[in-house]
This record gives structure tokens, C-alpha cells and sequence, in this order.
């Protein structure tokens, strides 16, 4: 498709503005402006329209297609949600308004939204506080790791190791290192859980956290999690839990109660609120009693007459990590997911999603090398080496599936699976959804048998064929110029 | 049960394929002694009884203030067509398109997004987005520290007060060292204390324009003073003021951040926002985020993908450039759709238009004998009047008479008890202009 510059004619406008009703003049200093106007495309407002409805025709989404992108959730988000960010007192309400003498009064309504959204979510992990602000999963990482650092320095001591399984997300070793971790990676064991004993020599006195993701990013809940947690705790360590994978387990397991002193949520994983094509997500950080101190300011309190205020006096705070009280929009979408849901609709998402995840990979086990042969929770890892003898690859796998309508799943990853292929369905698939699915999958893994060539040149029906990606790094080009 | 299409008799039929007779069987691996102690949540509710509830919660927020309050969050228009073009589901149920093949419409509008934010700041290229204009700053100062191997910061005190208070919590857990320089008397950076402070140890220093008490400025000689010892800039800018002010790239501005949230997207309490970053070509590998370029199918057909993605922490682990994975690309479209239909010559019209009201509005306050101007600087679209009382008891009068004054500035700044930041948008009229400045003139 063409780019929006290439439509630009002079002289064509998208929108009007009101004419000046105010006798003043425009008191910039010449050399205070810029030379040339920035190179925006003018366009009419039905050429923008066009333009971005014929873009998003380019796109797979959760509505159009099934998503089965592993780790990463993608379940339907309702549009009740959608509605109701764009309520008058909600879309519109200015973020300083708390801060103005009285401004808590002005905010009741948003201020409940963020105090028990993070009640909901203390009940649902079994936590004892939360922080609503940090705007992704990886931010709440950062956020966790610096409260750790915080907990670590208000008893003295300086830890310099966070332990992280090799089958973790990149993020958590990203975030341990910028917060100034070293990261010892631990190896996982033939049941693909982390290695207890190549675990129990990595930690010692110097061992800050534990970051783990429950269930792992194969899908599977590792049994001697306990025993983990105990043994990072007798070593004066934390246990960290990336909440990423926590619509397995809703209702079944809380972080909490299994040893874990800090968790993160993806929102727009577990709760329902749309990816946004990248963003915006929200990634608030629960914490155990003896951390609440660090937690980030401001804090969303709810006082003895029932109203609600943001407090900033708590001196051991990490500070602030946001500018104000998250990514309040994602975070009102989480907070309607989980009225709407409630308490029984919640257990059912964790007991759908695992169903359908084991589901798919029952029928599939004839046809796919499977590395793990155990129940599976929401997800789990299915493995090309079959299909690499004659050429096919995980890759191959993956754009074949959009010839037929499927999104690809997840490939490559976790890094410790060769030619992995990372399934999961959700709870809001149908089962008509998953039998067309599976059929689509054996289909493809006959075909690497018997004519691979169709495989390892997918996809043929898009419109567009294989991107050349070495090509676009060797030679960035990664903006229009005129 | 909502969003769960299977029944009951499909679930049975599936749990009996796996050989199995009830879902419990599922979570065999889980010690009983592990289960949940408790998940005491409310019932849930139909669509119709949450709409409502959530209407009520919507009614306890102010809302039908003239609003002429600022402080880096501003009360734009915002055309309908942005809404129309972001509510395609194609568009926000997607995820990253790392499947480039059925992502090309994300992937497309990043790289036009990148396009239009390169050029209205002056830079060479820009990420995919970051979270907001306070990350976007941390996350700078994170690159000139890896690009100098530098640890020292000075940051300007008209930089976004909210912003420092961030990066001096990230500057405490990730080992760097930041010094605030308090302005000049005109209100916009002490040139003098800042080359005093600048020495070999100096990865940046970070400045914003407009300032936060609304000041604009050419910062291109600190610049020039930043590249003498090795060091870099970093300018936070607001992308409407660049409509007509000197771009960033002008200025030799090395790192370009800001708060996209001007550019078609609500005030929503607070976000999501929209983090913008742009900088040099010789610092790209250096550069946080996803980032999207051009290639080639197999048939030598235009298409569009993630790139230079060995900075990435899906690659790179622990030596990634940033831990940042989803970021808001959403409000980047947002922010497209609204710098495409605005266009060119509309967003020179529209910074003016703000300029001019801010002018208008500035002029009407100052005849007011008892108010003062502060600063004595060109502004854009936002100034400091010093008032003859505290700032907080005149705007909580202004609030009775439907009007959101502006922000008091002795929030974040101890001497300036008496300062109130006013802020001017094109959607504020002479009218409401007039009946702010009489009001206040009547409570003074």
C-alpha cells in the first residue's frame, strides 16, 4: 500500500480550526521558530479514513482471526469496555485535578476505580497491597526489581544476584540488569520446571530475588514451587512472580500463598484489555506486608469516612515511577473485566483456558514432536524437529497458518526449545475454533511430509509473501523522506 | 457464562478425549496444599448493571470545568476521525507485530508515525513509542549514559517538576547521579550555573521547551557547550509547540523526547499516554524500543518490519538496550491519525491559534493591577502569573465559579506560593477567557 506521504497533494486539509476570536498576535520571536514546516501529509479527512481502514484490512487481530499467540493471551476483550473509557468524567478528567487544593473530592469516582481494582487484584494473588502505576508488564518488573533493591538496602545489604530460569520471558533478566543485577541463569530439568539442584547452588547470601514465571513459559506449574520459595526465603531472598501467565491459575493458585513476596499483572493479558497492536498495556506490582513500605507514591487510600484520597508522606518509597496513577484508561477496562466476571467467571477462565490449551495439544501429539508430555496448563510448547528433516521449519509453520486464517503462535521461544511453537488458545475460543485449528495444523504437517515446498514458501494468500528481514536491518530505512 | 462460548456438553466431550471426567482432574499437578486459601470477590454482574454502576463512579468527577489547566496535559480537540480510526478492532486486538506478514497495517503506521515524529522534531529516526514523557526522559538519560559511559546528569528545574521527581527515583536505584539547576531570573535556564556545572563526568543535560512554567527558548548554544565536553542534550518538547517553535534537530539537540498525549488522545486521568523519542542515526543501536523499517517480499514488493531488533530484550536478555516490550501503539496511531488529518499548514494554524489565545488571555490577566507577570520570557500557549494571594485559595474559589484556573506552582516550587501556571488551548474562547479574567479580578 502506498504511505500516507505519497497521497499528500498541497493544499488539502483533514481538519479546520475556529477562526481567531481574540484581536492578539502570534509574540514568537522569529529566532524562536522553526525554518521549514514539519513535513505533515495533507490529505482530506475521507482520505486519512481510507488510508487507515485500508491499513487495518492489512491486520490480524483477536476480532477478525483466532490469536493462539503463546505468552501472550489473547483472549476477546468485551466492548463494554471499549464504551466505557469514553464516559464524560472519565475520558476527559485531568490528571492534576488531585492535586489542586481539594482535587481528591473532584476525582471520587476515578480514585474508587484505582483503590479497588487494586483490592481485587491483592484478593485475586493473594497480596497484601498493590501499586496501580506502572504502565506495562516490563515496567512493573523495573518497579518490583527497585523495590527489592529498597527492602535489600533498609536491612543493610547490598545483594547483587537475581536467579532466572533460562525459559524466562526477556524482560526479566532486562529489568534485573537495568536495576543493576547481576542475572544468573538456571537451566531447567528434562520435566522443563527449573532445575532444583543446579537452582540450590546459585543461591547463596548474595541472591537478591527469584524471578519466575507460574506456570512457566512451557506451560507447565512446577510442583516444588514451594520448596523454592522456602529455600530462597532461609537464604534472606525474595521470590518474584511474573505475572504473565496468571490466567492459568485464577481462582486455583495465588502467588501469594505459595511464597511469592512481589508479583506483576498484565492487565491486558489476563483481564481482558485489548493489546492495542502493541500497547498500551499496564503491569501494576502487588506486594507481601513487609514490602509496602517501597511501594512507588502516590497511593490510592481509602479513609475511615469512606472516601478516597492519594497519599505521597511515605518516606522509605521507591518514589515516583510513573507520572501519575497508571494507565488509568487499561486499568478502569481490568476493573469492569473483573465485575463482569466476578468471582465464579474468573475460576472459569483459569479452568477454559487450561481445558482448551490441553484440548489442542491431545490431538496434535501424533503429528508434532512434543518435548514435554505432561498435563499443560493455559499453554504449552510444541516442537518443528519432526518437520525440520525435511526442511520445514517452525517459521514455515507459522506463516503457512495464515494462508488459513489463523494467527501464528508464538515461535522460537522459550529459547531452550528447539524449533519452538508456543500455543494458546484462551478461555473464548469455541471448540469449532480449535477442531478447525487442529485440523489446519495436521493438514500443514502432512504437507512438510509429503510436498514441504508449500510450507517453506508460505504464505501464498496475503497479498504480500515472505518480508525480508536481514534486508531491513543490513540497510535501516526506517523513515519517509521526501 | 460471559466470553466463554463452550458448553457444558462441548467441555464434556473435550475432557473426555483427554480421557478425563471433570476439569479438576486439569490442575492434578497443583499439591492440594497449594491451592487458593481464599478468593473472596464479588459476584459477577450483567453488562447492564456495570454500565450503570460505572456511569455513577463517572458522575463523582468534576466535569464541566472551563479548563485552563496544563502543566504538560493539555485540552486539545481532538477531530472525531482519530476515535473512528482507533476503534477498528483490526487495530487495537492485535498484539506486536512481530508476524509481519498479517501485521502490516500496524506495521505500516508505526513507520509513518516514525516519519511524521522525525520530522516535526528534527531528528533523524524515532522508536515505535515509549509509555509516556517521563519514562521517555529516564529512558534517555539511560541512552546518553551507555553512549558516554558518563553518570552525571544536570537537569534544568523547569523541566516538568513531576518528571524530575521520576528520574531522581530511577537516577537512586540505577546508579546515576542528577543535579537540578534552578532557572534564571527570566524563567528559562541559568547558563551560567549549568557550564559551571558540567564537567568531563557529564553524560547529558536535560532540558524542556516550553519549560513548565511556559517559557520558551533556543537551548542551541547549551548545546553547543554539551558536545565541548563530550556530553549530550536531551530537549522534552511538547509536539504541538513544534507547529512554529525551533525544532529540536535545529537546536543540535541529540535526544528528542515528549508526551504525545497533545496529539489526539485524552486527558484520562493520567494515561495511557504516549512517550516520544527521536534521535541522531549514530545513536540508533543505542535507542530503546521497537523500531520498524522498510523492506521487501520475495517478489520485490514494498512491506514493512520489526528491525534493528538485536537492541531488544527478546533477544538481547540482560544486554538489551531497555527491558521495554509493549509499548503504546495504539496512542502512536492516535497520534498519526491526528498529526495526518491536521496536516502541515494545519498545525502551524493550530499553534498559533494557541499562542495567540494564550497571548490574549495573558494580556487580559496583567491589566488586572494586583497580578503579575513572573517571567519575563516569549511563551507558547502557557505562562506563570505571580497573584497578590496563595494560588491554591484563588483556584479553589475559580472552582465555584466553573472555572479550572490553572496548576499552583507551590506544589512542586517552595518560593512560588503565590504562582498559578495558566494554559491556553484553541478550544477556549474569548468568551470563557473574558469571564476567567473577571472572575478572578472580582475574588482578588
Amino acid at each position: 500500500m502506498r504511505l500516507i506521504f505519497e497521497k499528500s497533494i498541497s493544499g488539502k486539509r483533514g481538519v479546520r480550526f475556529p477562526e481567531r476570536d481574540v484581536p492578539s498576535a502570534c509574540n514568537i520571536p522569529d529566532g524562536l521558530k522553526r525554518k521549514n514546516y514539519a513535513e505533515l501529509p495533507e490529505v482530506s479527512e475521507l482520505d486519512t479514513v481510507r488510508h487507515f481502514t485500508q491499513l487495518s484490512q492489512h491486520n490480524m487481530g483477536v476480532d477478525t482471526n483466532f490469536y493462539p499467540l503463546g505468552s501472550c493471551t489473547m483472549k476477546y476483550n468485551p466492548k463494554i469496555c471499549e464504551e466505557a473509557v469514553l464516559y464524560k468524567g472519565l475520558a476527559d478528567l485531568h490528571p492534576l485535578i488531585p492535586q489542586l487544593p481539594d482535587g481528591n473530592k473532584l476525582t471520587q469516582g476515578a480514585l474508587q476505580v484505582l483503590y479497588e481494582t487494586s483490592q481485587f487484584l491483592s484478593e485475586i494473588t493473594g497480596m497484601a497491597e498493590f501499586t496501580m502505576q506502572p504502565l506495562a508488564g516490563a515496567h512493573g518488573e523495573l518497579t518490583g526489581t527497585m523495590m527489592i533493591a529498597a527492602y535489600h538496602a533498609s536491612r543493610g545489604q547490598k545483594r547483587k544476584k537475581v536467579i532466572i530460569p533460562d525459559s524466562a520471558h526477556g524482560t526479566n533478566p532486562a529489568s534485573a540488569a537495568i536495576a543493576g543485577y547481576e542475572v544468573v541463569s538456571v537451566p531447567s530439568n528434562a520435566e522443563g520446571v527449573i532445575d532444583l539442584d543446579e537452582f540450590k547452588k546459585a543461591l547463596d547470601k548474595e541472591t537478591a530475588a527469584v524471578m519466575l514465571t507460574c506456570p512457566n513459559t512451557l506451560g507447565l506449574f512446577n510442583t516444588q514451587i514451594k520448596k523454592i520459595a522456602d529455600k530462597t526465603h532461609e537464604a534472606g531472598g525474595l521470590m518474584y512472580y511474573d505475572g504473565a501467565n496468571l490466567n492459568a491459575i485464577l481462582g486455583k493458585i495465588r502467588p501469594g500463598d505459595i511464597g511469592f513476596d512481589i508479583v506483576h499483572v498484565n492487565l491486558h493479558k489476563t483481564f481482558g484489555t485489548p493489546h492495542g497492536g502493541g500497547g498500551p498495556g499496564a503491569g501494576p506490582v502487588g506486594v507481601k506486608k513487609n514490602l509496602v513500605e517501597f511501594l512507588p507514591i502516590s497511593r490510592v487510600v481509602k479513609k475511615t469516612d469512606g472516601t478516597y484520597a492519594l497519599e505521597y508522606n511515605y518516606p522509605s518509597s521507591i518514589g515516583y515511577i510513573a507520572p501519575f496513577y497508571g494507565n488509568f484508561g487499561v486499568i478502569l477496562k481490568a476493573y469492569i473485566y473483573i465485575l463482569l466476571l466476578g468471582q465464579k467467571g474468573l475460576t472459569r477462565v483459569a479452568e477454559n483456558s487450561v481445558l482448551n490449551a490441553n484440548y489442542i495439544m491431545k490431538k496434535l501429539e501424533p503429528y508434532y514432536h512434543l518435548p514435554y508430555m505432561r498435563t499443560c496448563m493455559h499453554e504449552f510448547v510444541i516442537s518443528a524437529v519432526k518437520q525440520k528433516k525435511n526442511g520445514v521449519r517452525a517459521v514455515d509453520i507459522a506463516k503457512r497458518l495464515m494462508d488459513f486464517g489463523f494467527h501464528a503462535p508464538t515461535v522460537y521461544f522459550p529459547l531452550i526449545v528447539e524449533e519452538a511453537i508456543m500455543i494458546e488458545p484462551t478461555e473464548t475460543e469455541s471448540k469449532q475454533t480449535l477442531d478447525k485449528f487442529i485440523d489446519i495444523m495436521i493438514k500443514i504437517a502432512k504437507e512438510a511430509d509429503e510436498n514441504p515446498k508449500i510450507t517453506k514458501t508460505a504464505p501464498h494468500n496475503l497479498g504480500i509473501s515472505r518480508l525480508d528481514e536481514v534486508k531491513a536491518a543490513r540497510e535501516p530505512k526506517l523513515r519517509w523522506t521526501k | 457464562m460471559p466470553y466463554i462460548s463452550n458448553t457444558d456438553e462441548e467441555r464434556a466431550k473435550m475432557l473426555a478425549e483427554l480421557g478425563l471426567n471433570s476439569i479438576e482432574k486439569l490442575f492434578k499437578d497443583i499439591p492440594p496444599e497449594l491451592m487458593s486459601s481464599s478468593f473472596n470477590l464479588p459476584k459477577g454482574k450483567s453488562e447492564l448493571e456495570v454500565r450503570r454502576f460505572i456511569k455513577e463512579l463517572a458522575s463523582k468527577n468534576i466535569t464541566d470545568l472551563i479548563c485552563f489547566l496544563g502543566g504538560g496535559f493539555y485540552d486539545h480537540f481532538v477531530p472525531a476521525a482519530v476515535g473512528a480510526i482507533t476503534s477498528r478492532s483490526e487495530f487495537y486486538t492485535a498484539y506486536t507485530p512481530y508476524q509481519a506478514e498479517v501485521s502490516q497495517g500496524t506495521l505500516q503506521s508505526i513507520y509513518e508515525y516514525q516519519s511524521v515524529i522525525s520530522s516535526l522534531t528534527g531528528m533523524d529516526v524515532t522508536n515505535a513509542s515509549l509509555y509516556d514523557g517521563g519514562t521517555a526522559i529516564c529512558e534517555a538519560i539511560m541512552m546518553a549514559v551507555r553512549i558516554t559511559r558518563k553518570k552525571k546528569i544536570i537537569v534544568d528545574e523547569a523541566v516538568n517538576p513531576i518528571y524530575r521527581k521520576m528520574l531522581h527515583s530511577y537516577a537512586a536505584n540505577l546508579n546515576f547521579e542528577s543535579i537540578d539547576v534552578p532557572v534564571g531570573k527570566d524563567g528559562r535556564a541559568d547558563r551560567k550555573t549549568i557550564e559551571s556545572e558540567l564537567d568531563n563526568n557529564t553524560a547529558c543535560i536535560v532540558l524542556q521547551n516550553p519549560n513548565f512554567f511556559g517559557c520558551i527558548d533556543d537551548v542551541s548554544d547549551l548545546a553547543d557547550l554539551a558536545h565541548t565536553s563530550g556530553s549530550l542534550i536531551i530537549l522534552s518538547t511538547y509536539p504541538v509547540s513544534l507547529g512554529i517553535l525551533k525544532s529540536p534537530g535545529e537546536m543540535n539537540v541529540d535526544i528528542a523526547t515528549g508526551e504525545g498525549q497533545s496529539l489526539g488522545l485524552g486527558l484520562c486521568f493520567g494515561g495511557p499516554y504516549l512517550g516520544l523519542m527521536a534521535t541522531r542515526s549514530k545513536y540508533i543501536r543505542q535507542m530503546p524500543g521497537r523500531i520498524v523499517g522498510e523492506t521487501a517480499d520475495k517478489n520485490g514488493k514494498r512491506g514493512f518490519v520489526l528491525t534493528l531488533q538485536t537492541r531488544e530484550q527478546h533477544i538481547r536478555r540482560e544486554k538489551a538496550t531497555s527491558n521495554i516490550c509493549s509499548n503504546e501503539a495504539l496512542c502512536a496511531l492516535s497520534a498519526l491519525v491526528y498529526l495526518t488529518l491536521v496536516g502541515k499548514h494545519g498545525l502551524r494554524e493550530l499553534a498559533e491559534l494557541c499562542n495567540v489565545k494564550a497571548c490574549y488571555a495573558r494580556k487580559r490577566f496583567l491589566e488586572i493591577p494586583e497580578i503579575k507577570q513572573k517571567f519575563d520570557s516569549p511563551i507558547f500557549n502557557e505562562f506563570t502569573l505571580e497573584l497578590p494571594a496563595n494560588a491554591e485559595d484563588v483556584i479553589s474559589k475559580l472552582v465555584h465559579k466553573g472555572i479550572m484556573a490553572g496548576f499552583p506552582l507551590g506544589r512542586y516550587y517552595k518560593n512560588m506560593k503565590n504562582c498559578i501556571l495558566v494554559a491556553l488551548s484553541e478550544k477556549r474562547t474569548k468568551k470563557e477567557i473574558d469571564f476567567f479574567a473577571e472572575s478572578l479580578g472580582e475574588i482578588l
